[in-house]
């Protein structure tokens, strides 16, 4: 293998132990807040420290490729999708934060609802993040496709939650610190989820070379 | 300059272009929109001897684009190259088949020293002649009587000009031009081709005994150049091609494997050759 087939490798390489970090902090976060599990939530806290380290890592990394190699055609597609992926990999790791303090806000009261929507809401969040991420290991563009296919699902998810959790706030104001905690939560669940979506469409420039951001092309 | 006529349909099977996904088409029905078509090779073969360089070549070059021909040495790109102003006539044992139009004239028709004004050539190494740079540039037109004795030094300041060399040189006009630096000899040979003001440039990997410097200034001029000129450029750097080209055909043991705009070829190539080929996983 060439030196710069094995740099790309390297580059590849770091993004998968990103994406594995992130994945896992998504899940812990999860778990925090449905199983009100503080040692998940402290976990996130502390991995987040290697998240933003890697993500300056694979930055520089794919910023001297560039520099030094002037990757072209399939290659060029790599290292902009890594530089790419790994920016929403970073935002996907300060979310499951945001979402892993809230967690502990919610620890010592009693729940106002069931945390049921949270549960479905999470489940396909973290089915999208996970297929997002295989897909880019593998270079599956038809799973790519499958998920941007369930955001618009996770979206309407959100809208209902935040309707629900407005009326809770209406009907008792001692439901406000509760409910706005529920709220950020299913706002950042549903902001990683558009991030998922970024990477599946990174994905597809990277094995396609299409652009089908905005609707740019027929998804 | 006159309006491309079609050349007779004819399979064009080793070609692709991506927006038409019918192998059978002509090089005329690939042209993109709002191109004209200013050179036109429909199935060209050629052999030096009993080994044949090229492979049926179908392919066209537009007006005022610049295109680039990328491959691995001995693919045929500078063979093809050079058939586009017959300057292989001069080889031994060489010969061709297959149609090539200018301006919808047969260029094997025409006179060659007429077809050789009309598209000039520049090489690899800078070949000014053992003369001062001002007769090197008015050398074409006085053989030619194009330019009247008195238009003359107007004409070699303009042609100077437009090859970016007059600031550095109008001061040693009558010195010789193997004074020059290797940068400066080329945009020379650049000036003396413009000289005779012809419609199609073919430089053949120009830049390659430049320095980074000379190079950018031959790039910046051959931009520059394609207002007035077609541009038909050979060479190795592939950066380079993809700094200047507007189009790029990439040659692969005599067949041309893919021509494409020049950002589908390294962006988004269409054939695992040309993918390997630039993306130096070849052989």
């Amino acid at each position: 293998m060439r030196h710069f087939e094995q740099e790309l490798e390297q580059l590849k390489g770091k993004l998968l132990e990103m994406s594995a970090l992130v994945e896992a902090a998504v899940q812990r976060s999860v778990a925090a807040v449905v199983q009100k599990d503080r040692s998940a939530a402290d976990q996130v806290f502390r991995d987040e420290e290697r998240i933003n380290a890697l993500e300056m890592e694979i930055d520089e990394f794919a910023i001297n490729l560039l520099a030094t190699q002037q990757p072209l055609a399939a290659d060029l597609r790599l290292v902009v999708a890594a530089l790419k992926i790994n920016t929403d990999l970073e935002r996907m790791g300060d979310l499951s934060v945001t979402i892993a303090e809230r967690a502990i806000s919610l620890l010592s009261e009693p729940v106002i609802k069931p945390m049921m929507d949270i549960r479905h809401m999470s489940a396909l969040v973290e089915s999208m993040v996970r297929k997002s991420l295989d897909a880019f290991v593998a270079n599956d563009a038809d799973m790519a496709r499958s998920v941007l296919a369930s955001d618009d699902a996770v979206d309407s998810l959100r809208t209902a939650s935040y309707h629900e959790l407005i009326s809770y706030m209406e009907k008792d104001p001692q439901n406000i610190p509760q409910a706005l905690d529920l709220i950020g939560i299913t706002r950042s669940l549903e902001r990683i989820a558009d991030h998922s979506t970024n990477i599946a469409e990174d994905v597809l420039f990277l094995v396609k070379g299409i652009d089908v951001r905005h609707h740019s092309e027929v998804r | 300059m006159s309006p491309m006529q079609a050349p007779s349909p004819r399979p064009v099977s080793d070609v692709t272009m991506r927006s038409h996904p019918f192998p059978m088409q002509t090089v005329e029905e690939k042209k993109p929109a709002g191109e004209l078509a200013k050179l036109s090779a429909t199935n060209l073969v050629f052999h030096y001897g009993s080994f044949q360089a090229l492979h049926g070549i179908s392919m066209q070059v537009y007006e005022n684009r610049v295109t680039a021909f990328i491959g691995p040495s001995g693919c045929g790109k500078s063979t093809f190259l050079r058939t586009l102003n017959r300057m292989y006539e001069t080889i031994r044992n060489a010969r061709v088949e297959g149609e090539i139009v200018l301006d919808g004239e047969d260029i094997f028709k025409l006179e060659v020293s007429e077809l050789r004004r009309r598209v000039g050539m520049v090489f690899q190494r800078p070949n000014p002649f053992p003369k001062s740079i001002f007769d090197n540039i008015a050398y074409g037109p006085r053989i030619n009587g194009s330019v009247s004795r008195s238009a003359m030094k107007d004409h070699v300041e303009q042609s100077l000009r437009r090859a970016a060399l007059w600031d550095e040189v109008k001061d040693k006009l009558h010195h010789s031009a193997y004074g020059l630096s290797g940068g400066q000899q080329q945009r020379l040979c650049i000036a003396r081709a413009l000289a005779v003001n012809p419609e199609v440039l073919l430089l053949d990997e120009p830049c390659s005994s430049l320095d980074p410097i000379a190079t950018a200034k031959i790039e910046d001029l051959i931009f520059q150049l394609k207002d007035s000129c077609t541009i038909v450029i050979v060479t190795h750097n592939m950066q380079q091609a993809a700094r200047v080209a507007d189009y790029t055909g990439f040659f692969l043991m005599g067949k041309l494997i893919e021509f494409d705009n020049t950002t589908v070829i390294f962006k988004n190539p269409a054939k695992k050759e040309t993918e390997d080929y630039i993306t130096g996983r070849f052989g």
